[in-house]
């Protein structure tokens, strides 16, 4: 809804108003999105799991338009839902494939991957909260695919150049290791 | 549409963009399923087809429709059955969305975003998750089987078709879709600008690569490895009956259509016919009929090849994508670069 809203060219961000729809909008994108990151740590099957990240990462993407930052939200969905995640499953289902609930209990490492994240949750908080703080989104017009485009080729192009060798290095990193000969 | 819509509340603009998009996914569905698999495969086998509902068999498909509506709806007992029954709906969400990004003339579009070409494109591998769904959820080894297949195909057909379309996005120095349209309508090959520059010409090779991959990706033969009715049992679909089925038939269908579609916009100039102004009026009466003709035209060679190919070996359909169409792709890709810089 919030999403034609936007792709329909009603401009949320530059209208110069707290808008309703979108706070709206979030909320409900946000609750969706807390209740499947809960279940997809808390189901015991593994496809399950997978599905409810689907719908985490179709939230991200949701939020992304949200703001105005639509190239990004369309690759969230090209890269994460449309690979990644197509990957996890095909992977799941080639080793399990049996159906149903995943007996095995993994105990021993509740408590460790518990710690991880609340780690994570607090370093990833302090960083944005020190970053952020007081900063405001400028309520400028929705980041053009152009604008994208020219800022990765001009002001970032090193560390764009960067990325690619480092993926280029574990794509070839991981056939090695796939080798049998 | 954005003309006629512009004084409506946002409820009003919403339903008759909801009604439009399911009118214009299931009219082009319709049409292929009459017009090509039900008559143009039977004159290919010297038969006749449907003959008996309606004048020519053309009310066959509401028959059919209704013998599916009456169909018990079966649930494996094994299944998982909340997963099991949203698959199909998962597919058909990619569909209804592929349809958005397609313009059918010049104040004729559903969106018209900066992101365009490469947003159709993002949507359409949500279609592969619905697949995998309907494959695991339904706790049978054939179908399991086709869902992975068609997975390892979906993965390697993606790329060639994003890299097909990376030299028209090139071309044209964008990725809206309306502009892809505006620029093959004022284009000029040599400066002969008397039929515009539809991208067929220039970028042929892009456009074999694209239909190619189109045809793998709605696992059609000669790629229907994942739905081998002789092997499989029609993979992922092998449990499903009734109205599931009917959406999951609908889907690939009114996926051909989006694709042709897709295709003929991208290539063929979309809702543009040669002799008029871009910008005129009329475009956004005769769009759509012009876009249907095109799309009519592209999905009458993809049917023609699924009707007369035998299907490929697995091995072989992995080889054709990832040794062939791919590097033609970045070859193309580069080729084109060069040439757009040095013309």
């Amino acid at each position: 809804m919030s999403v034609y809203a936007e792709m329909s060219g009603l401009d949320p961000l530059t209208s110069g108003e707290v808008v309703v729809a979108q706070n709206i909008a979030f909320g409900l994108i946000a609750v969706i999105m807390l209740f499947s990151a809960l279940r997809m740590v808390t189901t015991r099957n593994v496809v399950h799991a997978a599905l409810y990240l689907v719908i985490v990462l179709a939230g991200a993407a949701a939020i992304f338009i949200l703001l105005g930052a639509e190239f990004v939200g369309v690759t969230q969905v090209l890269v994460y839902i449309g690979a990644i995640v197509v990957l996890f499953l095909f992977g799941i289902m080639l080793t399990r494939g049996a159906l149903g609930v995943d007996e095995e209990e993994k105990g021993e490492q509740r408590l460790m991957s518990c710690l991880v994240a609340g780690l994570l949750a607090i370093v990833t908080a302090g960083a944005l909260i020190n970053t952020f703080s007081d900063a405001e989104l400028t309520r400028s017009s929705p980041s053009t695919t152009a604008t994208v485009g020219d800022s990765i080729f001009s002001q970032f192009i090193i560390p764009f150049e960067a990325i690619s060798v480092l993926l280029l290095a574990a794509l070839i990193g991981a056939i090695v290791v796939a080798r049998k000969d | 549409m954005s003309v006629v819509l512009a004084d409506l509340a946002y409820w009003q603009e919403t339903t008759i963009r909801l009604l439009v998009g399911l009118i214009a996914v299931l009219l082009p569905a319709g049409t292929l399923v009459y017009l090509f698999l039900f008559k143009m495969m039977s004159f290919m086998q010297s038969r006749l087809g449907p003959m008996e509902a309606g004048p020519y068999g053309s009310l066959q498909l509401l028959a059919e429709v209704g013998k599916f509506l009456q169909k018990e709806d079966i649930l494996p007992k094994a299944a998982d059955r909340l997963i099991f029954k949203l698959a199909p709906f998962v597919v058909l969400i990619s569909t209804f969305l592929l349809i958005l990004v397609i313009p059918a003339g010049p104040d004729l579009w559903f969106i018209d975003v900066d992101t365009g070409i490469f947003l159709g494109l993002a949507v359409s591998s949500i279609s592969v998750i619905g697949i995998l769904m309907a494959g695991w959820a339904s706790s049978s080894k054939y179908s399991l089987l086709g869902a992975l297949r068609a997975t390892g195909q979906l993965i390697a057909y993606e790329l060639p078709m994003v890299l097909a379309v990376v030299g028209v996005i090139i071309q044209a120095g964008t990725l809206n879709v309306q502009e892809i349209v505006m620029a093959q309508a004022t284009g000029e090959i040599f400066g002969f600008g008397g039929i515009g520059n539809p991208y067929v010409i220039t970028q042929f090779v892009g456009f074999l690569i694209f239909l190619i991959a189109v045809q793998a990706e709605l696992t059609q033969p000669p790629f229907d490895m994942p739905v081998a009715e002789s092997e499989l049992v029609t993979g992922y679909l092998t449990e499903y009956s009734g109205l599931r089925f009917l959406m999951f038939f609908i889907g690939e269908f009114a996926t051909a259509a989006i694709f042709s579609a897709l295709a003929a916009t991208l290539f063929l100039g979309g809702w543009y016919v040669p002799g008029l102004e871009p910008t005129d009026n009329l475009f956004n009466v005769i769009g759509p009929i012009v876009l249907l003709g095109k799309m009519l035209l592209v999905a009458f060679f993809i049917f023609w090849f699924r009707f007369t190919y035998p299907r490929f070996r697995e091995d072989q359909l992995q080889q054709l994508a990832w040794k062939v169409l791919i590097p033609l792709s970045l070859v193309n890709i580069v080729i084109t670069g060069v040439l757009k810089v040095v013309f």
